[in-house]
């Protein structure tokens, strides 16, 4: 009993997103299946995200490259090495996880804005690179041969199984977040976010707790890239390494709360119905973007701390239920 | 008597000014010891310089017979070192219980969570914000604040421990309580280093005190030799015999 009550922090974020991954299946209709798929995806992005730029407190506009690269060399060792799926996975999301710690090492000296800085640089440069590296077929990128889909019962099951898989690296992200949050590691990141000086003063090796973090906020989204682009059936450098994307998932973190493991859930979900409405809707289809751009302000202006955090705030009981 | 801070010669430039000029003491261990001069004198400077923030240029500085000149704060508060800051410096968002476990989690004794939280019980009821311990530090006031400071530094069970102007901004009673704080932290067994306006708390809790102008090192002594040198009166008094020519002069 005691240590269920300990742990109600990460009962709502499981519950949620299992009632989210069952609905498709339970309607057994593919259209919501893709939207919910979706939405996992920015969960599951959102929520690693959230271990760099809300338990950390760095400012990552750049993350998107993670899901880039780990989804290149997952593709890349699945068509030309004959890996299976699984194996993919795993190297998409090693392959990220080593990027974060040689990146890491290098640019988590900067703080602030030159961090932010340095990270749209290091998206921009890796998308430059990609485009002429010959080995992962430069500007045309890699497309899937066909006949991959059959190992997985043909390309229908293979987006059935695909969806299983995201559903299950969302629940992932949940947990690893939930771990760090809960953690004496993350109790050391969350004294880097409020004062970085002071938390070395107190004994907390911060270079090596902020490549820690930046690297565990990099392999859910390298395995995450690897789904996406096998069920896309290509990878070409323009979609893997959107920036837009990046600020996508900055604005989703801060709506829905930075710094707490429900609030990228939150977020997720209410940015991704946001932006579906916004993208069929006549008048703002053009500029979505814009509005998330002005959502970001808006939310940077009046609730810094996000829904969940403002929630937090406001009603301290529910504390325990919103970590 | 075993030494357990050694300072060697140190000597900290920022630029064109000289903050710190071969600055050298030894400190025994379980004493308090008082570091005074006026604004400026490179007191903040010193504690820098000890604990790893600003590594001095020249000297050496030995923290139970090792050497640290160059080591990071991290280091220091690994080897046993802690230290409160003259500005608070709260973890905002968390809460008070929280802000200390982080001193017992990475501090000297690298506790677990579980433990820390004990920990940090028992040091909030020592410095008495137990009632505290579940708001928020930002919503603590500043005297509440320089407490918080004192329990971080606590809670990870230092050898020593450096004070930076914790009276400063106090009522006399908050004073009163503070000043058996810090006797009751020498109780224990704790070495420190306290910087202080305030003189009649110098004087009173210090053992031996140094005294620190332009960043040189004008006197050193017990208190009562302090309280009568006069290099130290000129420090923060100006020259005395100048004010006695003037009143002949008339």
């Amino acid at each position: 009993m005691n240590a269920w009550k300990k742990h109600l922090g990460i009962v709502l974020p499981l519950l949620t997103v299992t009632a989210l991954a069952l609905w498709p299946v339970v309607t057994d209709n593919p259209a919501n299946r893709e939207s919910v798929f979706t939405i996992l995806k920015a969960v599951a992005l959102a929520s690693s995200l959230n271990i760099l730029l809300g338990y950390t407190g760095y400012v990552s506009f750049g993350h998107i490259v993670f899901y880039g690269f780990g989804g290149y060399v997952g593709i890349y060792l699945l068509t030309e090495k004959g890996w299976s799926l699984g194996e993919a996975l795993l190297a998409g999301g090693v392959a990220s996880g080593l990027l974060a710690l040689l990146l890491g090492s290098a640019i988590l000296r900067l703080r602030g804005a030159y961090f932010a800085l340095a990270t749209i640089g290091v998206n921009e440069a890796m998308r430059a690179f990609i485009n002429n590296f010959e080995l992962f077929g430069g500007p045309t990128g890699i497309t899937l041969k066909f006949s991959v889909y059959k190992e997985y019962g043909g390309a229908a099951q293979a987006l059935q199984t695909a969806f299983y898989i995201g559903a299950g690296l969302a629940l992932l992200a949940l947990i690893l977040s939930y771990m760090v949050r809960s953690s004496k590691f993350g109790l050391g990141l969350l004294a880097i976010r409020e004062n970085e000086d002071a938390a070395e003063v107190m004994g907390v090796v911060t270079p090596r707790a902020k490549t820690w973090a930046y690297v565990l906020s990099a392999i859910i989204p390298g395995m995450v890239g690897v789904l996406f682009f096998f069920k896309n059936g290509n990878v070409e450098p323009h979609d893997a390494f959107p920036l837009h994307s990046s600020i996508e998932l900055l604005v989703m973190v801060m709506l829905g709360g930075q710094g707490t493991v429900f609030g990228p859930i939150l977020g997720a979900f209410a940015y991704q119905g946001m932006r579906g409405y916004l993208v069929t809707s006549p008048v703002f289809k053009d500029i979505q973007l814009s509005v998330s751009g002005v959502l970001l302000l808006v939310i940077v202006l009046f609730i810094p701390a996000g829904a969940i955090g403002w929630l937090r705030h406001r009603i301290p009981p529910l504390r325990r239920l919103l970590a | 008597m075993t030494i357990l801070l050694s300072v060697q010669g140190v000597s900290k430039r920022f630029g064109g000014l000289q903050a710190l000029t071969n600055v050298t003491f030894d400190l025994p261990q379980g004493q308090i010891l008082g570091l005074i001069g006026p604004n400026g004198a490179g007191k903040t400077t010193l504690f820098n310089a000890i604990n790893g923030v600003f590594p001095p240029e020249e000297g050496r500085i030995l923290f139970r017979e090792k050497d640290v000149t160059r080591a990071k704060p991290y280091e220091h508060a690994h080897l046993g070192m802690a230290r409160t800051h003259q500005i608070v410096q709260p973890l905002n968002d968390l809460t008070v219980r929280e802000n200390v476990m982080v001193g017992a989690c990475f501090g000297h004794e690298q506790h677990p969570l579980t433990h820390a939280a004990k920990i940090a019980d028992e040091v909030l009821e020592f410095v008495g914000l137990a009632a505290k311990a579940e708001q928020l530090a930002g919503s603590l006031n500043v005297t509440q604040k320089k407490r918080l400071e004192m329990a971080r530094a606590l809670a990870a069970r230092p050898y020593l421990l450096l004070l930076d102007e914790v009276l400063a901004g106090l009522n006399p009673s908050e004073i009163d309580g503070m000043i058996q704080t810090i006797l009751k932290i020498r109780e224990k067994g704790i070495t420190i280093i306290m910087i202080e306006h305030l003189m009649k708390a110098v004087m009173n809790v210090s053992d031996r005190i140094i005294v620190l102008d332009y960043g040189q090192q004008i006197a050193e002594g017990s208190p009562e030799e302090i309280a009568k040198n006069e290099k130290v009166i000129e420090a923060y008094l100006g020259d005395p015999k100048l004010a006695e020519q003037l009143l002949e002069e008339e």
